[in-house]
């Protein structure tokens, strides 16, 4: 069989199959079971971004790492 | 370390210098004193601080927002440069006489027109895109960016292939693909920077201090993974000579116009639709000040779009020499497409759920909701045109051009202004922007702007459309194709005039963001401190 004809074959039963397994997989982990509260969360990463990791926890004026610190 | 610079830097323009003076043609040999005298200036520049004793510099502990402030003002210059080109060329195709005899061959439409969409796309959308991702992945990532000057590079690099790209194709360099058509040497370098972009990037993300990266992130990986496929894929050339810019492609035929396709759609669908919407899945959420309507639907609109936009290209082959399978999937594809697109669409707008009154005291959020509009519009339209019959009656006319410039000007366009207004007065200290009045302009000159432009291509497409096709009841065709440029006349104007609201409305915003910049008391810009 020449390369043209194989590539075809194989693009048209498994990787085909691949990649929609692949896919449905994909879309049904996004609906797993717990997924809502960890995706309620995650949704809210950049409305809390002005407190930072390191800062989280700190009451601001006398945390070290955020008095040293400039956005350069 | 300074003495290994040096060695390359000398290198560089000693082989830059040999390359002007043995160059084949004249687009090389300017691109070669372009670079002889960059690499110069920086070996001059190396040479007088070599030997200085180390200063010992500050530990930067913030995030790193130089890169994205310089991205910002580039992004603001290159789209002023781009739609300038673009209403002059839409003039020059409405009064041919402003392709000037002084100017040829450089200023004629042939060589400006890609001018222009390589300026709007990839210097104002591109620049656009780097600088909102570098500022995206540090905030959502909660790290200050991998690399430290690397990304500096990176901005610089790609400035430098913008000037390469466009001082390339006035000089009549090109390889003739759409949105392509820089040649070989442009070509690696593109390569070169757009790795250390990945690199910049994926690093961030690894050392990122949230647990999960954030949806916008993987829009945004996607975007710059992707392009860098289809760039180099259908970038495979030979050069015939090592000291000139001319190449041949190594695809030939239908496959060079498969692959020429492939990349092309995909350029519309990972640059200029995924990068946006990791803007969108950021900016827009901001700018209401709530989360993105469902998540998971953002998760669904991510991989139903990575996994169907591969496949699309081949619709703008119909009736070409590509085999009837191939265009067909294409057209499937493209069609089902339109559900993900519409899901995100959908998922943006409904973010405002709650919020909807901002929109009459927000004009920035009125913006991302007019851009989130235009996305779903011509995500419609793309669809639709996509399919065979409605193709060969749109296909080779301006209704092409007027479902291009809805997404252009309405969805990239439109998010862009809105993420650089959101941008201005946060990277530079400042409470807002200087005038809200002049971005409640902007916004309309820009509305009514577009609805002119699309309005007469419209027009003026499916008048050109069925004026080729008339056939009279002989069987002749009734009509010369002079006859339909004659026609199409009064809908240019139009259009040119769309071109010219559109550009005013950019300009009061590059003055509004100068004044921010430049006026104002400042205030104190809320501090990111990444994890130590």
């Amino acid at each position: 069989m020449d390369t043209y004809s194989f590539l075809r074959q194989l693009a048209d039963s498994w990787v085909l199959l691949a990649m929609f397994s692949f896919f449905v997989g994909v879309i049904l982990w996004a609906f797993r079971p717990g997924s809502s509260d960890t995706y309620a969360a995650v949704a809210r990463i950049p409305l809390r971004e002005d407190a930072p990791a390191a800062c989280r926890g700190c009451n601001g004026a006398d945390c070290a790492a955020k008095k040293g610190a400039r956005n350069d | 370390m300074n003495y290994l610079k040096l060695v390359i830097l000398a290198l560089v323009p000693l082989i830059a210098a040999m390359g002007a003076s043995w160059a084949r043609d004249i687009a090389y040999q300017v691109h070669a004193l372009i670079i002889m005298s960059i690499a110069g200036g920086m070996f001059l520049w190396v040479l007088r601080h070599t030997d200085e004793p180390e200063r010992p510099r500050p530990m930067s502990t913030g995030y790193a927002d130089g890169v994205i402030r310089a991205g910002v003002i580039a992004t603001a210059f290159w789209g002023i440069a781009g739609l300038l080109v673009g209403t002059f060329i839409a003039f020059q195709l409405a009064f041919p006489a402003l392709n000037f005899d002084w100017g040829q061959p450089f200023t004629n439409f042939g060589r400006l027109r890609p001018l222009h969409t390589s300026a709007v796309i990839f210097a104002f959308g591109g620049n656009a895109l780097i600088a909102t991702s570098f500022y995206v992945v540090q905030r959502t990532c909660s790290v200050r960016l991998f690399g430290g000057n690397l990304a500096w590079f990176v901005f610089w690099g790609y400035q430098l292939f913008i000037v390469l790209a466009a001082t390339g194709y006035l000089l009549g360099s090109t390889q003739s693909k759409e949105y392509a058509e820089p040649e070989w040497y442009v070509d690696i370098w593109l390569t070169i920077i757009w790795l250390c972009y990945l690199a910049v990037f994926l690093g961030t993300l690894i050392i990122r201090r949230e647990r999960h990266i954030y949806v916008a992130n993987w829009f945004y990986l996607g975007f710059i993974v992707t392009v860098a496929m289809l760039h180099v894929v259908n970038n495979l050339s030979v050069p015939v000579s090592l000291w000139g810019s001319k190449s041949v492609q190594v695809f030939a035929g239908v496959q060079d116009a498969m692959t020429q396709w492939w990349y092309g759609h995909n350029a519309v669908g990972f640059f200029l639709t995924a990068g946006f919407l990791g803007m969108m899945y950021y900016f827009v959420p901001k700018q209401a000040n709530r989360p993105v309507y469902s998540y998971k639907l953002s998760i669904v609109h991510f991989w139903s779009l990575i996994f169907l936009y591969i496949w699309a290209g081949p619709h703008h082959l119909h009736y070409t020499a590509l085999p009837d399978w191939a265009s067909t999937l294409g057209m499937v594809f493209s069609i089902i497409l339109w559900m993900p697109s519409w899901g995100g669409m959908i998922n943006g707008l409904m973010t405002l759920q709650g919020a909807w009154d901002k929109l009459r005291t927000d004009p920035i959020l009125r913006m991302f909701v007019l851009s989130l509009g235009f996305y779903g519009m011509s995500t419609f339209e793309g669809p639709m045109m996509s399919i065979r019959a409605v193709n060969s009656l749109s296909h080779y006319t301006d209704w092409t051009i007027g479902h291009v410039h809805s997404g252009a000007l309405g969805w990239n366009g439109m998010i862009t202004f809105g993420a650089l207004y959101f941008l201005t007065p946060r990277l530079w200290g400042r409470a807002k922007m200087h005038s809200i009045s002049a971005i409640n302009w902007h916004f309309w000159l820009a509305t009514i702007g577009i609805i002119f432009y699309a309005a007469s291509m419209w027009v003026t497409g499916i008048m050109e459309g069925l004026m080729w096709r008339e056939v009279d009841d002989q069987g002749f065709l009734v009509n010369s194709f002079a006859d339909t440029v004659a026609a199409k006349f009064p809908m240019y104007v139009v259009r040119g005039m769309g071109g010219i609201l559109y550009l005013s409305g950019a300009l009061i915003m590059v003055w509004n963001m100068w004044m921010t910049i430049k006026g104002g008391a400042k205030q104190s810009a809320p501090v990111g401190v990444p994890a130590e």
